[in-house]
């Protein structure tokens, strides 16, 4: 699927009212960091991979990791989107037996790619996946998603000396620099920076961008397609809870659902969506 | 009834031992808010520690610390104390005997909406089969202030497991916790629940269900999973022809099995309530308990059931 700007900007905007109003709905989740990875996975979705809707397991598709799991509302707007579920499981977010848990379940929504939750395992499985994909000799592409905050995982580094090791250039790393975790800032809880000089020490390609721009996030994956024999970190500048201006870069809104009257200026903002 | 959250009660309690025990330090891995350390983080800033998202930091640094001489409690959620930093738990601070206590909350369907992956249906099995640590699941807030007052004056590692949603209130001020001993809250005739955690309070209602059919169960609370109660547990053998174990954890590996490995060559039958070896679902807390069958009616049903099939 590789549609213009404009449309990537329109389905933004449906992906972040459907992830809220679901969030709303089910009374409990976390709706900042899922507005801050929207406009990257929208890229990636309605831009950039090749998948069949009809066939999640299809072996030449590129893969999407969600590492930070706790994003997966805006994971499943999307897949609403794309007609995998339907306007009432809309409803069913984080209820018993819903395909939507609480974070992704593969074993009920194989799209998902990877069950993740527990933080800084994605990126392990996703130079798994790639390193499968040089074996068979295929060309698709693996991106994994992680956060800032979920950087801190020792398992994240081993991941990235492997990668290097491995000589992955057909997987893409995308890094939600929002600067919040749940406790507060990334850099006074635990800082990550130089974060870019990291990721170079530890011989990745690395590029920095800005989060929320669609030519930006689309060209920067070009250029790491490029990569002869590095895997590629994207450093994605976000803003927490964007979208939403009273979201925007509050700490308490990582886990905590709106209110129904927030929800009524969120979804005023947000230019109404798809759904009533 | 009156409801506490164990994980509000923790964090006051931490607060009184910040002020007795000058040598007590906080660790906590990002999700302080939740798990209620925050309140020692803001009391005692040069006591707290935050490592961020790295459970097996946290443990290792927690291991550190305690080498030198003070108490040390480390807390996240279950799912990560017991699981992600297991071997940093084992060998840091098991091994050695480490003076950590490691309180985890969220414990098993507890854990709620966030789903699978953040129910831990298997800590107790991981924790109790390490030696040198011991294993607590409170039953209300009353008891969690009581176990955490403890732990801190007792050397060594402890696991203690938490519920997230406030609780209906079991005990009162008077009630006093003992390592190793569990506690009778209820006499019966026809059988006896040995409950843990948040199941001691379903177990009292279930059997309150039980009583007006004339069927006369007892309920006791084995907070203490390891060490158990060896003691009560053969007494109760003796007396009770059925023995109902109730956890909210799996029951390959938990209080069912701790029991098992104890009940002496006795007529008396152990049925193990929980979760039958699978993996959690999302959804509130409530929700989760009917859907797992482990609130009140369907307890009181497997009960039922049980004795009266076995009757026939
Ligand atoms: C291993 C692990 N530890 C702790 C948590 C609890 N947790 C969920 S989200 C979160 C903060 C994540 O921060 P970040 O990675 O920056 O995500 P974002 O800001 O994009 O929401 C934490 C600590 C978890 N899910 N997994
Ligand atoms: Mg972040």
């Amino acid at each position: 699927m590789i549609y213009d700007l404009g449309r990537l900007a329109e389905i933004a905007r449906r992906v972040r009212y459907n992830t809220l109003y679901m969030i709303t709905k089910a009374g409990s989740g976390h709706p900042g960091g899922s507005l801050s990875a929207v406009d990257i996975m929208v890229a990636l979705y309605f831009n950039v991979m090749r998948y069949k809707i009809e066939d999640p397991l299809w072996e030449d598709r590129d893969r999407f990791i969600l590492s930070k799991g706790h994003a997966c509302p805006a994971l499943y707007a999307i897949f609403y989107e794309l007609g995998i579920i339907s306007r009432e499981e809309l409803d069913t977010l984080r209820k018993p037996g819903s395909r939507l848990q609480g974070h992704p379940d593969i074993k009920k929504l194989p799209w998902a790619e990877f069950s993740s939750g527990s933080l800084g395992q994605g990126l392990s499985f996703a130079v798994g996946v790639a390193l499968a994909g040089k074996i068979d000799k295929k060309d698709y592409y693996t991106f994994v998603l992680i956060g800032d905050g979920e950087s801190q995982e020792g398992q994240i580094w081993e991941a990235a000396m492997s990668a290097r090791k491995f000589k992955l250039n057909n997987l893409i790393g995308i890094t939600d620099r929002n600067g919040l975790q749940i406790d507060g800032e990334t850099e006074s809880i635990m800082p990550i920076d130089p974060l870019a000089d990291k990721w170079r020490a530890f011989g990745w390609n690395v590029l920095e961008i800005d989060g929320h721009n669609f030519s930006q996030i689309i060209s920067a994956i070009e250029r790491a397609k490029e990569s002869k024999d590095l895997p590629t970190m994207i450093i994605a500048h976000t803003i927490k809870g964007k979208g939403v201006s009273f979201m925007e870069n509050v700490v308490d809104f990582h886990g905590k659902a709106p209110s129904q009257k927030e929800w009524e200026l969120a979804s005023v903002e947000l230019g109404g969506g798809s759904i009533g | 009834m009156d409801k506490l959250a164990m994980r509000d009660v923790y964090g006051e309690t931490l607060l009184e031992l910040g002020r007795i025990y000058e040598n007590l330090v906080v660790l906590d891995a990002d999700v302080s808010k939740s798990t209620k350390t925050i309140s020692f983080a803001k009391a005692f800033p040069d006591r707290f520690f935050d490592v961020g998202i790295a459970e097996a930091n946290l443990m290792g640094i927690s291991a550190g610390i305690a080498s030198t001489g003070k108490i040390v409690f480390a807390s996240t959620f279950s799912v990560f104390a017991s699981g992600r930093a297991y071997d940093q738990v084992r060998q840091s601070i098991a091994y050695p005997n480490r003076n950590v206590k490691i309180v985890a909350t969220h414990c098993g369907i507890t854990a709620g909406e966030d789903g699978a992956m953040h129910q831990a249906f298997e800590d107790i099995a991981l924790m109790r089969s390490i030696p040198n640590m011991r294993v607590i699941a409170p039953s209300d807030g009353v008891e969690t202030r009581k176990v955490i007052e403890k732990i801190a004056e007792l050397p060594g590692p402890f696991y203690v497991r938490l519920a997230r949603p406030a609780t209906p209130v079991i005990f009162d001020e008077s009630y006093e916790f003992k390592l190793g001993r569990g506690t009778i809250l209820r006499e019966g005739k026809d059988g006896v629940v040995v409950a843990c955690g948040i199941m001691t309070y379903i177990a009292l209602d279930a059997v309150k269900i039980l009583l007006k059919d004339g069927i006369d169960i007892g309920v006791v609370n084995m907070s203490s999973i390891k060490p158990i109660d060896i003691g009560l547990i053969s007494s109760l053998s003796k007396k009770y022809r059925y023995i109902f174990s109730c956890e909210d954890h799996n029951i390959i590996g938990g209080l069912g099995s701790a029991i098992a490995e104890v009940l002496p060559p006795t007529e008396a039958r152990l049925i193990r309530i929980g979760l039958n070896d699978e993996f959690g679902d999302s959804g509130k807390f409530e929700e989760l308990l009917k859907f797992y069958k482990l609130d009140p009616f369907s307890i009181a049903e497997r009960i039922r059931e049980a004795i009266s099939n076995d009757r026939i």
